[in-house]
């Protein structure tokens, strides 16, 4: 009830001040908590934070300690600047900090003012998500907005040095999360981190692709979740759209929904998930089908005609490469066919994706259009090579005629010169 | 057979007279220990005439426009019967010539064969040369493929280095202020029209000027017949040095066609004015010594930009080169040594300059 009190009592002050709802100042405000917190210097609690906020985007838009802390920042006086009455609250609880910081970033109009994209909702989602509820029921040890953001240098998301930057947030997360001793008692595993290291959403982010999924694309940021048996096929389909459709019409669908099976996550994994590639699907030793499916039965039969279909594009496709770079190895020019080849390969990359609609013909039929076109393409490469024999066979004959006609010239001269008296040089000018 | 060439010898002489017959005929090309130097000229034709004749077949397909230049010289590599072939010739006979050429001038020098009165032979070859440079440069953008145009766009910023006319060249030469398809048609016209037209009054004076002026015999040559009072030998030059000529044009075709066929001219990939220029563009190797130079050159000295300072360089050097049979007063005694001295000094210059920026 005191710590309510007197947040609302900060939040009245920084209104009467109007900080909260002033527009960006065009020069520095006064800010004389630095003044003496920077005296302090190494000192992690009073001079670390006040070195810290120089690089903060709060002070970068012109705000000061007291947009947060209270108080007010223009008294020199260190008891008139940290007068309670003057809305003070010092180091903020950290039940507190989420509607603190909801103070701005909930009101839209105030925030256009800084950012006119940025969102207002965080609070509201924060109150959906596991973290929100936790801290509603009085779990502290839940993350707050600074667990993620940082506490004094806060940096817009799109910044490297952010820990909500795509490259640092699994980090971030992972600061809590794969912390043993943090997570015991929410009875939930603690090795994410070191699953999505190894997946192939992270090399592709390590490998500087930005859009590639890190924890807040799949459980979302402010509202941070699990997702549900239900909807993980929804989270996973909204990068691989494709992939989404064609399995809500796949036959798999509805018994997978009885059984509660997490669609996606069945067949690849969660934090972990691996590369794919033609041998997941089949009655290989590897292939997920057979974990379900025993020989004899009909999606046994599909399984194996799919693997079939795919890897007889894959391997037409191989011979098709194999042939043009030869080709081009020796200087032909199969510019044309490699636009071909790059067809088929479409082809191949759609058929891996039609998979995902468990339908043997299907798949079959896509396949089939790129084996024509993995055909037109090897025609060209054996084209291009009996080409390049035609000219190294037309080259071999013309230097024999050259070299003949050489040695026929040499002969003639001798022939002409022969016996012939030596002529003295005589140039008539 | 001899009846049918002695009619034709008596019909052409009944209309053209006895001259030009009288002429081949009593022509002579002097025989002594540096007469394979006089070879490099007949090939230098030889490689024009290649060039021409490919040219024009190529001429047949080419498309000077942005949108389909590149694909008509794709459509000549892949779809035209021997397309292949003569793209290739054409590219390779245009390297070998300005070799060829450069190593003909050289010789000339050396050989002092620009002495009195033969100024004019040597302003004309200079000449020419500078053309044949101008024919690489523009053919270069042609086929509008990404390292021909970012090596035209590094190649014509020099031109705005010219004092005073800098900017205006630039526009000129570019169609505008980019390199864009004003440039390229520009270029087209220039290697096709302008170019051809200029080769073949100079190149006809040139030649007019051999036959009129005869081969030059080194001074040392013919000091060292004057001593030992021994008479200078010579060919005829029908049929001897013509045979002799056509071996030499035989062994290079047949050069140029393994050239095109064990390694044909990449045609890279389509130019894209939107990308950044890649690492690494380079002009064609003949201008890489005048490119290295201008690396090396600092960006300023005293109140000049180095630029600006190394074009007007090469401007000032290339008028010399065309002005030394004035220049070199005595070409066999100090003055002419002095010359040899500093030519050589040039030609390590270029090759050590172009082995760095290779």
């Amino acid at each position: 009830m005191r710590t309510r009190c007197r947040l609302v009592l900060f939040f009245l002050t920084v209104g009467a001040c109007g900080l909260g709802a002033q527009s960006p100042p065009s020069s520095p405000p006064t800010n004389t908590c630095l003044d003496c917190h920077l005296i302090f210097e190494d000192d992690e609690h009073l001079g670390v934070p006040a070195q810290l906020f120089a690089g903060d985007i709060h002070a970068a838009r012109g705000l000061t300690c007291a947009a947060c802390h209270g108080g007010d920042p223009r008294e020199e006086d260190s008891d008139k600047s940290m007068d309670p009455a003057k809305g003070f609250i010092g180091v903020p609880k950290r039940a507190d900090i989420p509607r603190l910081c909801a103070h701005c970033h909930s009101d839209a109009v105030f925030m256009r003012s800084y950012n006119p994209r940025l969102r207002t909702d965080q609070l509201a989602q924060y109150g959906t998500s596991v973290h929100g509820q936790r801290l509603r029921r009085g779990d502290t040890r839940v993350a707050v907005c600074s667990d993620c953001h940082g506490i004094h240098d806060i940096r817009p998301a799109s910044a490297t040095l952010s820990r909500v930057h795509p490259l640092r947030l699994p980090q971030t997360c992972a600061g809590c999360h794969s912390d043993r001793e943090h997570m015991k008692g929410y009875e939930i595993p603690t090795d994410q981190w070191d699953e999505y290291r190894a997946s192939v959403h992270y090399r592709t982010l390590a490998g500087g692709d930005l859009a590639a999924p890190t924890c807040a694309t799949c459980h979302g940021n402010h509202g941070a979740a699990p997702p549900g048996v239900a909807s993980v096929e929804r989270v996973c389909g909204t990068c691989h759209v494709f992939q989404e459709q064609l399995f809500d019409q796949s036959p798999h669908k509805q018994p997978w929904d009885m059984m509660e099976l997490a669609s996606c996550l069945t067949c690849h994994g969660n934090h972990g998930i691996q590369p794919t590639g033609d041998f997941l699907v089949g009655t290989g030793e590897e292939a997920f089908c057979i974990n379900c499916h025993l020989e004899g039965d009909g999606g046994w039969e599909t399984a194996e005609k799919i693997h079939a279909a795919l890897v007889g594009l894959d391997s037409a496709l191989a011979d098709a490469a194999g042939l043009l770079d030869q080709a081009e190895r020796a200087g032909m020019d199969v510019g044309e066919a490699r636009l071909v080849q790059a067809n088929a390969r479409e082809s191949l990359i759609k058929a891996r994706v039609d998979v995902h609609a468990f339908n043997a013909a299907r798949v079959e039929e896509t396949v089939e259009s790129g084996l024509e076109l993995a055909a037109e393409a090897h025609q060209a490469g054996e084209a291009a090579l009996d080409e390049l024999a035609f000219r190294r066979k037309g080259l071999g004959l013309s230097l024999l005629a050259i070299a003949f006609v050489v040695f026929s010239l040499w002969l003639l001269i001798r022939h002409i010169e022969r016996g012939k008296e030596e002529i003295i040089y005589k140039h008539e000018q | 057979m001899t009846s049918a060439l002695e009619q034709l010898r008596v019909w052409l002489e009944e209309r053209f007279g006895h001259g030009l017959g009288d002429a081949i005929r009593k022509k002579q090309v002097p025989r002594h220990r540096h007469s394979l130097w006089y070879y490099l000229g007949g090939m230098t034709l030889f490689l024009f005439l290649i060039q021409v004749v490919t040219g024009i077949l190529l001429l047949l397909y080419y498309r000077p426009s942005p949108g389909e230049a590149f694909e008509s010289v794709q459509f000549i590599m892949t779809k035209v019967q021997f397309g292949w072939l003569i793209r290739g010739l054409h590219a390779w006979a245009a390297n070998l010539l300005i070799l060829v050429a450069m190593l003909h001038m050289f010789s000339a020098f050396f050989l002092k064969a620009y002495r009195k009165p033969r100024e004019l032979t040597w302003i004309t070859g200079c000449l020419l040369f500078f053309i044949f440079l101008g024919f690489g440069f523009s053919g270069y953008l042609l086929p509008w493929n990404e390292l021909a145009f970012f090596a035209t766009k590094v190649g014509t910023e020099m031109m705005a280095a010219v004092p005073f006319i800098g900017e205006w060249l630039l526009t000129v030469f570019r169609g505008g202020e980019e390199v864009t398809g004003a440039t390229l048609t520009r270029f087209f016209g220039f290697h096709v029209a302008v170019f051809p037209a200029l080769t073949t009054l100079v190149l006809g004076i040139h030649l007019f000027l051999v036959q009129q002026l005869g081969m030059s015999v080194p001074p040392s040559v013919e000091r060292a017949h004057r001593q030992s009072g021994q008479p200078l030998r010579a060919h005829p030059f029908f049929p001897g040095f013509l045979l002799r000529d056509l071996i030499g044009w035989y062994i290079a075709l047949g050069i140029l066609a393994a050239l095109a066929a064990l390694d044909p001219w990449e045609l890279g990939v389509k130019a894209d004015p939107f990308v950044p220029t890649p690492a690494g563009i380079k002009p064609e190797w003949y201008f890489l010594f005048l490119f290295q130079t201008l690396k090396v050159i600092p960006a300023r000295l005293l109140w000049i930009e180095g630029e600006q300072l190394a074009v007007m360089l090469f401007g000032v050097v290339a008028l010399l080169w065309v002005l030394v049979p004035f220049l070199d007063r005595n070409p066999e005694g100090r003055s002419g040594r002095v010359f040899t001295a500093v030519g050589a000094v040039a030609v390590a210059y270029i090759i050590g300059m172009t082995v760095w920026a290779w």
